[in-house]
């Protein structure tokens, strides 16, 4: 036995050796095929960055640009502003709730389809199709669905369920409220702390729109769990329950780390979907950095200005994606 | 590896219960697209926002025409820039996944997630820099330049999808491969290749998904009427002042149609594709 | 022996590919593309720099007219479309580009207009509202061109009020042509409602909530209010700010930032604001302008504050003027015009100048604006309009526009720069929605800066 397998190292040994060169070539090509790619990653998403970081150190405001040096004033007068304390905390609240929600949500349905009820494609294929919709879109429609009108001439929702007899009467997107009330905010802040009301619309319409891009995930997920492995649990005398939080979950993990990416990076970016649903209003009350950075470089002229919010987002980013990216990184060199 | 179904006590009860949780969920998930439905097929007297569940007069789809008008240039527009942006974007993204997930140099991995980064980039921090880019080397205000902007933002997301998925195939095969003298491109062309139809699907209909959606892109970059994708078109129906909500709304839909028709079709490759390990963390 | 094959043919497949890319529109020297596509350079200091824009199929070159704008609505669509007629009778063989972007209340268009604009490829021309949205933006970054001299020649420093040129003069120059006139501070409100509870249009403040007060106790909403359009608060304020502050001292705000602080005044402007949207609809935020109107003639509310083009979107819907809408000044401003206008001028650089030139001619021509007009739902900067060709509004709106004092609009970019604006409108829109006063104060106060510049 061990004769065999020396003799089949030393016949690969033997012929490695001739394929130095081989190697070195292929190397090279792999190098070469990667190249492009990553230089088009280093000017049109470093090479920018850098470029934004520069201007928003600059004193830019109108057509004409002016890169004089300003120091850090920009990001002073950002980060000062009522606005910008507003954004952050919406952006928190939204990207909490709408990653939450779209993961039950998504794992409930995956569920439910994969328990093989007739049908099973339609309900799959009716989940799935707001993916195909684009943001724009999504905005609009739940704008309209959402609109409270008044206690006696409802609109929409309020509408839908007045028609059905239940006298439910939401006005979310036209409140500036914070639950919880009181105003409460710590000295250093402007703003009071908590979940604006108005964000909820926003967060129905991207878990909307995305939860089924969860539930096609988890779905494949549970359908690469291995019956016999729930079997054998069965056999111990596992509960349902039981298999399902001992096994099912865990061995959804990576899944759900995916999705959290896919997902995170789709919410620290939101913008079509809240310009269109609710234009950030009211009152900021769902304003996001993605729109003041916008409205401030487009709207204002004002360039340094709205380049220090756009580097902010990016720290921001940075911040709860580097660790994940290093450790991915780190956890792949040990493989 | 077997895979029976969610096993369920067998009472009638619960199944019952199942679908009829299903169904307030498919209602849940239609409900917008009803709304849009029959907004488009009203007439804009008929319009309003405080009698939007009011069901149209009459079965018209003169607003479907109003808008199609607006909207035809833009749609084939919209073709010439998602189908070669989609190939290019998915053959750089399975070539780099290739790379980066089965050969072994120093820093690949932080090459790969030098790449990654890049997928969190806020689109407008980068607009302007962009947009001086591309008129220095001639392709701002085109389809190209368009295309090019997506080939070069597609990247992170493609590499990633196809770097997983191709990770999860068993080293020893590319081995095997390498022991019979096979180069790069032998390898990737008996062995990657026919390996990756489903991770291809995948990648395709997410980049197919999110080009045909994208609107800032699409606005900024096109500056005339000709060249404009359909989504820019889509916001154009919406008037400076007042909206005119059937033919948006029937526009909308119709700028939905293709990549509806791909997730009802491609669906199942869609899921089976992720079941083969594309975007497994 | 074989990867050197392979390297070639990476080297093939990736060549044809920047080949399409770039061979695909208007003939771009592909030879230079494909070896600096993909280099690094993105100099920041790249201010108007003249570049490839022959290169781009623009339409330097050929015979075109490319005019820039936001009107897609039809009655707009319509009324550009009459311009481009007359103007295709006095060039024919002139190919007109209508290019026009929509959404965002104009911020898109800015957006693509200013790339357009930084990169060296300016349209013939470009709709812009005159005054200081035009100077404080495009005038002051030196982007277009002084067009006095065309008005004396064509004689519109005649016809066109003076009170309206002198507001969009910058250091003595005119830099654009008003083709229309839209009042801001009108009050529109629905004849049957009033009729039915014995009531008259307000004609000061204090009327104002006078009728509101009984309106509410009918339990009717005296005033629809909407916000989801970012700028319908923001107008309801100024005119407030006008009533407040009278004809002559209103345009002096914008003039001299200092008036703002210690005037009584404004605290007054304020408390009167507050006390209109407390008979004001609460579900503001998620109605549309638009959509607040609608409920004027659906008798759902009284009244509503509102540009003058709300009248084209009642009579689209199909409501009929002096039967089942009226109009009045809004309270406590009769007598004063709260003007804004949409213009073109003359972009430096214009790539078919003689064209735009033309264009311009056909703007400020009496057909042209008798064309305009009418279809538009405004009426003509020029006051030797031909009153025949307008309706029963437009045709008061004329003799209004004669002989009251004009001001100039805030919120349409006739006052001030786009700074402030943006300020302004922010200031209110919050207030909208949390009503705390000092804060609105404390942040319009602060605006104020942004009034430095003009």
């Amino acid at each position: 036995m061990a004769e065999a397998t020396t003799s089949v190292v030393e016949k690969s040994a033997e012929r490695a050796a001739p394929k130095k060169s081989l190697q070195l070539n292929e190397k090279l090509i792999g190098i070469l095929m990667i190249s492009p790619s990553v230089i088009a990653i280093a000017v049109f998403v470093y090479g920018f960055i850098a470029w934004t970081g520069w201007v928003s150190l600059s004193r830019w405001r109108g057509i004409v640009a002016d890169l004089s040096y300003a120091g850090f004033e920009n990001y002073i007068n950002v980060f000062k502003s009522y606005r910008f304390q507003t954004d952050i905390r919406n952006t928190i609240v939204f990207t909490l709730f709408f990653l939450l929600g779209s993961l039950v949500i998504g794992l409930l349905l995956a569920m439910l389809v994969d328990s093989r009820v007739k049908g099973e494609s339609f309900f799959r294929t009716v989940y799935l199709f707001p993916m195909a919709l684009s943001f724009v879109v999504t905005g609009t429609a739940w704008q309209w669905l959402f609109s409270p009108g008044t206690p006696q001439e409802p609109h929409g929702l309020n509408q839908l369920f007045h028609m059905f007899g239940l006298h439910v009467y939401q006005n979310w997107s036209t409140t500036s409220y914070v639950w919880p009330g009181g105003g409460w905010r710590p000295d250093w802040l402007r703003i009071p702390v908590g979940i604006p009301v108005a964000m909820i619309p926003v967060i129905v319409a991207a878990i909307w729109q995305m939860s089924g891009f969860t539930m096609a995930m988890y779905l494949a997920g549970l359908r690469g769990i291995p019956e016999d492995l729930k079997e054998a649990a069965r056999v111990d005398g596992a509960s349902e329950w039981q298999i399902f939080r001992k096994i099912t979950l865990p061995l959804l993990q990576p899944i759900t780390l995916s999705a959290v990416i896919v997902l995170g990076h789709i919410s620290l970016k939101i913008f079509d979907l809240i310009i269109t649903q609710t234009g950030g209003g009211p009152g900021f009350a769902t304003d996001v950095p993605g729109i003041y950075m916008y409205e401030t470089t487009f709207k204002s002229n004002k360039y340094a200005e709205g380049a220090a919010v756009a580097i902010i987002m990016l720290l921001l980013v940075s911040v709860l994606i580097i660790p994940y990216l290093i450790y991915n990184m780190r956890s792949e060199t040990e493989r | 590896m077997s895979t029976k179904p969610m096993q369920l006590p067998r009472i009638r009860y619960s199944r019952i219960i199942i679908y009829l949780v299903m169904i307030a969920f498919a209602i849940f998930y239609l409900l917008p697209v009803y709304l849009m439905l029959i907004t488009g097929m009203k007439s804009f007297e008929e319009v309003s926002i405080s009698r939007m569940w009011a069901l149209p007069s009459s079965l018209s789809f003169d607003s479907f025409a109003a808008a199609w008008e607006r909207l035809d240039v833009s749609f084939l527009n919209s073709i010439k820039l998602v189908i070669p942006a989609t190939v290019i974007s998915s053959i750089l993204g399975s070539m780099n996944g290739y790379v980066l997930s089965k050969w072994k140099f120093r820093g690949v991995d932080a090459i790969f997630t030098a790449i990654l980064f890049g997928m969190f980039i806020p689109y407008q921090s980068i607009l302007i820099p962009l947009v001086l880019t591309l008129q220095k080397i001639g392709l701002y205000g085109s389809i190209p330049g368009l295309i090019l902007t997506h080939v070069v933002y597609g990247i992170p997301i493609t590499t990633l999808i196809f770097r997983n998925y191709y990770a999860g195939i068993p080293g020893e095969l590319v081995e095997a491969g390498k022991v019979d003298g096979a180069g790069f491109f032998g390898i990737y062309r008996h062995i990657i290749f026919p390996l990756s139809v489903t991770g291809f699907v995948v990648v395709a209909i997410w980049q197919f998904t999110s080009i045909w959606n994208e609107f800032l892109f699409g606005l900024i970059i096109t500056n005339s009427p000709e060249q404009r994708p359909v989504t820019v078109a889509l916001q154009n129906i919406a008037g400076s002042q007042y909206t005119l909500w059937n033919v948006q709304m029937a526009g909308a839909l119709l700028v939905a149609i293709p990549t509806l028709v791909v997730y009802v079709l491609l669906g199942r490759y869609f899921l089976r594709g992720l079941l083969s390990g594309a975007l497994k963390g | 022996m074989r990867s050197k094959i392979s390297i070639l043919s990476i080297f093939l497949i990736f060549a044809s590919i920047l080949f399409i890319a770039c061979g695909g529109q208007g003939g771009t020297p592909t030879a230079s593309t494909g070896g600096t596509s993909q280099s690094p350079s993105p100099s920041p200091a790249a201010s108007a720099q003249p570049t490839q824009s022959a290169n781009q199929g623009s339409s330097a070159g050929e015979n075109k007219l490319e005019i820039f704008s936001w009107w897609t609505n039809p009655g707009e669509a319509d009324g550009l479309k009459a311009l481009f007629e007359i103007f295709k009778k006095r060039r024919p063989g002139v190919e007109v580009i209508n290019a026009t972007v929509a959404g965002g209340a104009g911020t898109n268009a800015k957006a693509v207009l200013v790339t357009r604009m930084r990169g060296g490829d300016p349209p013939d021309s470009f709709q812009v509202h005159a005054g200081q949205e035009l100077i404080g933006t495009w005038v002051v970054a030196g982007k277009m061109e002084p067009i006095t001299d065309l008005f004396k020649q064509e004689g519109w420093d005649k016809v066109m009020p003076k009170t309206l040129l002198d507001q969009i003069t910058y250091k003595g120059e005119i830099y654009s042509v008003p083709v229309n006139i839209h009042r801001s501070n009108m009050l529109w409100y629905n004849i049957e409602i009033f009729k039915k509870n014995n009531l008259q249009p307000p004609k000061t403040i204090d009327d104002f909530f006078k009728v509101a007060e009984k309106l509410k106790a009918k339990g009717i909403t005296p005033l629809s209010v909407g916000g989801k359009d970012k700028f319908e608060v923001p107008h309801l304020f100024e005119s407030v700010l006008l009533a407040t502050f009278g004809p002559e001292d209103y345009p002096k705000l914008f003039k001299d930032p200092s008036m703002w602080e210690n005037d009584p005044r404004l605290d007054k402007a304020i408390d009167t604001l507050n006390k209109m949207l407390d008979y004001a609809n609460e579900d503001r935020a998620s109605l549309s302008w638009a959509d607040a109107a609608q409920r004027v003639i659906d008798g759902e509310a009284a009244m509503t504050i509102m540009g003058d083009w709300a009248e084209g979107y009642f009579i689209n819907k199909g409501a009929k003027p002096n039967k089942d809408f009226g109009w009045a000044p809004a309270p406590g401003t009769s007598g004063s015009f709260l003007w804004l206008s949409d213009s073109f001028g003359l972009p430096k650089g214009a790539p078919h100048r003689e064209n735009a030139i033309e264009w311009l001619k056909v703007c400020g021509s009496k057909e042209g604006q008798d064309a305009f007009n009418p279809k538009k739902g405004s009426i003509p900067a020029r006051t030797d309009a031909d009153k025949s060709k307008y309706d029963v509004y437009l045709r008061w709106s004329i003799d209004e526009f004669k002989r009251d004092k004009l001001v100039p609009s805030i919120v349409h970019g006739a006052a001030a720069n786009e700074a402030y604006m943006t300020d302004y409108d922010n200031a209110l829109n919050l207030f909208s929605a949390n009503r705390d006063k000092e804060e609105l104060k404390g942040m319009l106060l602060d605006a104020a800066s942004e009034l430095q510049s003009q």
